[in-house]
């Protein structure tokens, strides 16, 4: 076996693994990024960690620059190179000791502020109550006494600049909060109590998952921020209050079937097919088990946040809920296809869909009935 | 006080044939039934690295699974149940099944020889140590058959894997595998623990130990108090879940973060068990490629103690999002932060070596500078993650898989190839094709940067884990692309390696090739030992004199400190040629079945706390599977280490005493000590037992 | 040839002592293999039940209202009475580890029957005591606190079971002269394992009974 000389191929890999790194920081923007902050808490972990990274950077090129050097420079030109028996060096191992501990001593002062920082509970936040369930979030806002204002899932709506304390918990397994560009992320323990604050910037759309396996829909189970003026938060606030019963509609029996509307079609199967079972509508129905159906429409997307509130998807899921999200705990009921037009036109009731902060798709009729 | 082996002995005039018969002791060391009997612990490393290795491919199929359903969004490979599993056993084998196997394999092989032993305290609890690994590995794929693989992910976290949200038998296979493979782990450890301790040649104090060597005693340390923790973990979700019981029961008081605190305690110093052999085996093989001695030694020994020790104290850094509060968190992440600076002083000790020396890129060195190299991109993202208000974005992402994937296949796998080059000749007595070591290698460093360095990326652009698809619009799919493409990349690599071995068996067996003693002019005493090494390992105690004692026969320092070949070098290297003369014998520990009975016995008592929980009559397997381990092990604790009578008697005998049989490759070795003796033996019966 | 045989939760190890005709080989720590092993596997035994009374002292209040806990059932006076027969058994193993020191090996039976026998009794009296518990309500599946009660005392109690059949098989190897006087330090090795058992048990009883919620 000869001698052989690594060739630049080697140093060819480790200029792709920076290169690749560092395109992380350069990369386009995507819904999720960590590295593009619009609010002051994930913003402040960013600013963290970019001297980190920088020490990092440097540490790696220092490091495998020596190694690279001295794969070329020592390598054997001879059988008969008598190297000198170095055993060690104390000044080396000092040094080599002292300087990351010190390097470590800065990165451990510059953190420590911060993870204070991040625990820090604002009076003047707003509370809202963050429930994980397998799939989707849950939202429970409360005012000063506890009281619920408005029920709430997928998304979260917030009013810009305003500091919001998520107070999460979980219904079943363990989840995990996240919604990148806002905020680290944070467990939904059951049987636990977190907390979290979140600010947004301005008034956009943010995309997050929950992070913690939890099962067969754990990819599906996403979640939305949505940040709006005080002014469209107000109005939406007012809009998805607990307490205003949906229109309640006659029930429609078989002889009525050709001259009743859709939507009271609708109201009749939503209580005769088994949804009011799981699902609550203010003055309809106060099942408990799957999200609160009240304000339906004014959401921009449904099943855990992974589909958007059009009529297609709808139609979708209401024909087979577990072959659209594996586990789902909405079983398929086995609907004729009449019977899910006329749902959809029920659930198109419930809610104002200029409420939802996003572009209202094409077919979704606008709001809740004129009684 | 010290340790000395047992000169050989003198064959009698008479051999009297073994009797034999179905409930004698084994005595047969070749073919088959050899193996399932055998207590060498060369051939139980072997046991070991073969099996490891076949779970290593099932693992890596299972990546590559996950990496094609990953390829792009909405992928249709898998679906989200098979995904889950997939994913579960992927990590499960990988870290139970393969790199701690892998890391066994290294430490049994080569510890009773690089502290001059004939074998490990305790050989049969080491065969059992293996059986144990083989059925707990096979009970948890008996699951794929049975109902379902486990999909709770391999950390297992409650209540998902509690009887309400894992009501199938995927969670209990879990369990019990991993309880079966515990045991085999912590059993492993008080054997090498007490090897160490206590076996070493005359002069070889602690610090004259190898590096290798002194990293396994660590790991050691590490398994045998780490294990106990994950042991009770399982424990209490298998009662939860079997029996009612209410440990991480949120509905009745219990508290799921229990489960990680009791998980990671162990989960850290796993990792550190995990890495520790890696990092013993390019602890002697760059020395030995750069013909200078690992700078550092002192250090090198302490900052592995150290790591031992630290590694205890930083487990919460897991648990980082869990909202433990601000006190805590600040404790682990300055504790984190610390354990960086030995694992940093062991770069730098390993470039140190380097330096100034006289480099030759062998495979096997290639692979330890790539664990240089590797685990240093690996350990720098450690660092990162330890400042724990960003961790709060990187946990659970990709960014995550990217660390530990570079220390652990960057590290611990490129490591364990690096000993696998380096010592294939001494086990196998064969030399592995060094320009196929190469083309693995390279396609290895190519296609495991393209798999891993995108992970980085990806975690940061906010791609959770354990996810079994994504949509469109993530602006992840290009990354995952180039990570697919990596993955195969890697697979190929490996297939390169197989066919090397393949080839070189073959190659050696057409033209009967051998390989000398020291092929490497290496410096750890398993070097003076012919290859592949004879049953016994060493004639006669070796005396020690110095760290690299072997490499101090074969060289010394010249006023420069340069090294300087010794007039005695050839007849060092002559006398590692040395096997037994024909006529003498040595003792060894006989071979015996009962370690694998009480393997099966305890595997067989598992299903039958898997299948309890559905009817409990079946519990009635499981106290079966007690009674015959009960009985075995009485028998066992009967059965004396030695058969004394038997050991001397017979021309099959000497393949007990590590004499070699007419006709064996070793007999023909000529040797190349110049033929002045006998080439190693005849059977006892020819010789007629002529003293040698 | 002796046996020493110890459980490890539902795992056995087995340590072999010297075969015969064989002196014990010297080792580098002048301690001898099976002893040193022994000693290694304590220090494992001590992380088991570390994690077990761990689980316990972060679960003994936890009971839902009008469930039954650890601490309502309580008789400490009984527990105390098995405590000590457990302690006076160590006494016995002592006893009978000198007896066998002093090739006395008829004493030396005698003294590791009583160890059996006062490791049996205090058996008897945990499994009294559970019958009593679960008679007033609280099983395994009533709450944290009453999981991490049974399942710390029944690990610990398993061990004790097992320790009681180890004493026995030496006392039948003692009489059946399979074990003799030269290697006492089998006994030693057994007496360790007792020791530690007995131990454990002073810090259970302390942590689990005694310190008040």
């Amino acid at each position: 076996m000869g001698v052989r000389r690594p060739s630049s191929l080697r140093s060819a890999a480790v200029a792709v693994c920076c290169l690749a790194i560092l395109g992380a920081g350069c990369a386009a923007d995507t819904p999720q990024n960590t590295f593009d902050p619009e609010g002051p808490f994930s913003r402040s972990v960013d600013d963290l960690i970019k001297p980190v990274f920088l020490i990092a950077a440097v540490v790696f090129v220092f490091v495998e620059g020596l190694i690279v050097y001295a794969m070329f420079r020592f390598r054997r030109r001879s059988e008969e190179d008598r190297p000198e028996q170095i055993h060690g060096s104390t000044k080396f191992e000092l040094a080599w000791t002292i300087a990351p501990a010190l390097i470590l001593v800065f990165v451990g002062v510059i953190t420590v502020s911060k993870i204070f920082y991040l625990d820090r509970q604002f009076k003047d936040a707003m509370q809202v109550e963050v429930i994980g369930h397998q799939w989707w979030w849950e939202y429970n806002y409360k005012d000063g006494d506890g009281k619920t204002f408005v029920a709430a899932a997928n998304e979260l709506h917030i009013p810009v600049g305003r500091k919001v304390q998520l107070n999460l918990t979980s219904a079943d397994v363990i989840h995990n909060y996240w919604p990148p560009k806002l905020a680290g992320k944070i467990y939904a323990i059951p049987g636990r109590r977190n907390h979290m604050t979140i600010q947004a910037d301005k008034a956009d759309f943010y995309y997050g998952e929950c992070a913690e396996y939890c099962g067969l829909s754990h990819a599906n189970m996403r979640l939305r921020v949505v940040s709006e003026s005080q002014a469209d938060f107000d109005r939406w606030v007012e809009a998805n209050s607990p307490d205003r019963p949906s229109f309640s509609y006659p029930i429609v029996g078989s002889d009525d079937q050709a001259t009743a509307s859709e939507e009271a079609k609708g109201h009749t199967l939503f209580l005769q097919k088994g949804c009011s079972g799981c699902h609550a509508v203010n003055g309809v129905a106060r099942g408990a088990v799957g999200p609160n159906l009240t304000y339906f429409n004014s959401r921009a997307t449904f099943a855990g946040a992974i589909f958007e509130n059009d009529n297609d998807n709808l139609r979708a899921w209401l024909r087979d809920p577990p072959s659209e999200k594996p586990g789902s705990l909405m079983p398929k009921l086995n609907l004729s296809e009449t019977e899910i037009t006329s749902l959809i036109a029920y659930l198109r009731t419930l809610g104002d869909p200029g409420l939802r902060g996003a572009p209202v798709p094409s077919g979704v009729a606008a709001g809740p009935p004129q009684p | 006080m010290t340790s000395v082996l047992e000169p050989p002995v003198l064959l009698p005039e008479d051999p009297r044939p073994i009797a034999s018969g179905a409930l004698r002791r084994p005595a047969r060391t070749d073919g088959f039934w050899s193996w399932i009997t055998s207590i060498d612990h060369k051939r139980v490393g072997i046991m070991y690295g073969v099996t490891a290795m076949t779970f290593f491919v099932i693992g890596g199929f299972e990546a590559l699974l996950i990496r094609l359903q990953l390829a792009s969004p909405n992928g249709r490979i898998l679906d989200a149940n098979a995904y889950n599993e997939v994913f579960t056993m992927h990590g499960t084998t990988m870290v139970f099944l393969v790199v701690m196997p892998l890391g066994a394999a290294f430490m049994n092989y080569l510890i009773p020889l690089q502290v001059g032993a004939r074998d490990v305290a305790f050989p049969r609890l080491n065969a059992l140590s293996y059986w144990l690994f083989l059925f707990g590995g096979l009970f948890l794929y008996s699951s794929v058959f049975l109902g379902g693989m486990p999909n709770g992910g391999w950390f297992g976290y409650a209540p998902n894997t509690s009887i309400v949200y894992s009501p199938g038998h995927n969670i209990d296979f879990w369990i019990g595998g991993l309880l079966i493979t515990g045991i085999a782990s912590t059993v492993g450890a008080v054997n090498l623990i007490t090897t160490c301790l206590n076996m070493r040649a005359p002069g070889m104090g602690l610090f004259r130990m190898p590096v290798f060597t002194w990293m396994a005693l660590v790991t050691q340390f590490l398994l045998l108090f780490a294990l106990p923790v994950i042991t009770i973990a399982l424990f209490l979700l298998m009662f939860d879940r079997n029996f009612g019981a209410n440990f991480f029961n949120p509905a009745n008081g219990g508290d799921p973060v229990l489960w990680q605190h009791l998980f990671w305690l162990f989960g850290h110093p796993e990792v550190y068990i995990m890495i520790m052999p890696a990092f013993g085996i390019v602890s002697e093989v760059i020395p030995t490629f750069s013909r200078k001695p690992l700078f550092g030694y002192k250090v090198m020994v302490f900052s592995g103690i150290a790591i031992g020790f630290m590694g205890w104290g930083v487990w919460v850094h897991h648990m980082f999002a869990v909202g433990l509060g601000p006190v805590s968190i600040t404790a682990f992440s300055i504790s984190t932060m610390f354990i960086a600076v030995p694992t940093g002083v062991k770069i730098f000790n390993w470039i140190g070596t380097m330096w100034k020396g006289s480099l030759r890129f062998t495979s096997a060195m290639l692979f330890a500078v790539g664990l240089v190299s590797m685990f240093t991109i690996g350990g720098l993202s450690g660092v990162t993650h330890s400042v724990s208000p960003h961790d709060r974005q990187q946990t659970d992402t990709y960014y995550i898989v990217a660390h530990f994937h570079y220390v652990l296949f960057g590290g611990a796998v490129f490591g364990i190839f690096a000993g696998i080059y380096f010592w294939y000749p001494k086990v196998f007595g064969q030399l592995l094709d060094e320009r196929l070591g190469k083309v693995h290698f390279w396609l290895w460093i190519v296609g495991f940067n393209l798999t891993f360095a995108p992970h980085h990326i990806l975690g940061l652009q906010g791609m959770p884990r354990r996810i079994y698809t994504y949509p469109e619009g993530t602006g992840w799919d290009f990354w995952n692309m180039v990570s697919t493409v990596g993955s195969f990349i890697i697979a190929l690599g490996l297939l390169v390696f197989f066919a090397n071995v393949r080839r070189t068996d073959k190659r050696h067996k057409r033209d009967h090739l051998t390989v000398e003693a020291d092929p490497w002019d290496a410096r750890g005493l398993e070097w003076s030992t012919p290859s592949p090494v004879p049953a016994y390992n060493f004639i006669e105690s070796p005396e020690i004199h110095a760290v690299d004692d072997w490499w101090h026969r074969k060289y010394t320092e010249d006023e420069d400190g340069r090294m300087q070949r010794l007039d005695d070098y050839d007849k060092a290297k002559a006398s590692a040629e040395e096997h037994l003369k024909p006529g003498q014998a040595v003792h060894l520990p006989s071979p015996s079945f009962y370690p694998i009975i009480a393997a099966a016995a305890i595997f067989v008592a598992m299903f039958g706390v898997v299948y309890g929980r559905s009817a409990g009559a079946n519990y009635a397997i499981t106290g079966l599977g007690v009674l015959v381990l009960v009985c075995t092990l009485i028998a066992w604790a009967l059965e004396p280490s030695t058969e004394p009578d038997d050991a001397l008697v017979d021309a099959d005998a000497d393949r007990l005493l590590g004499l070699a049989p007419a006709g064996s490759a070793q007999a023909e070795l000529g040797s190349g000590d110049g033929g002045g003796d006998q080439p190693a033996l005849t059977s006892g019966g020819s010789s007629g037992g002529g003293a040698g | 040839m002796a046996a020493v045989a110890v459980e490890h939760g539902s795992e056995e190890v087995e340590h072999q002592a010297e075969a015969s005709g064989h002196a014990h080989p010297p080792t580098n720590t002048g301690i001898s293999n099976d002893k040193v092993a022994m000693w290694a596997f304590l220090g494992s035994e001590c992380l088991l039940f570390g994690a077990l009374i761990s689980t316990f002292f972060l679960y003994r209040s936890r009971a839902p209202l009008g469930t039954v806990k650890p601490h309502d059932v309580y008789d400490i006076p009984f527990t105390s009475v098995s405590s000590f027969i457990l302690l006076m058994s160590s006494l016995t193993m002592v006893l009978a580890l000198s007896a066998f020191n002093r090739a006395d090996s008829r004493r030396a039976m005698v003294w590791l029957s009583a160890t059996a026998l006062l490791g049996a009794t205090f058996l008897g009296g945990q499994i009294y005591e559970f019958t009593v518990f679960i008679r007033e309500g609280m099983t395994m599946k009533t709450n944290p606190a009453s999981s991490a009660f049974y399942v710390l005392t029944g690990f610990h109690g398993t061990h004790v079971g097992i320790g009681v059949l180890m004493l026995l098989a030496l006392v039948i190897l003692i009489r059946k002269g399979r074990l003799t006087p030269e290697r006492a330090e089998t006994i030693e090795i057994a007496g360790l394992y007792w020791h530690f058992v007995d131990v454990v048990w002073v810090v259970v009883f302390t942590v689990v009974y005694l310190l008040p919620l």
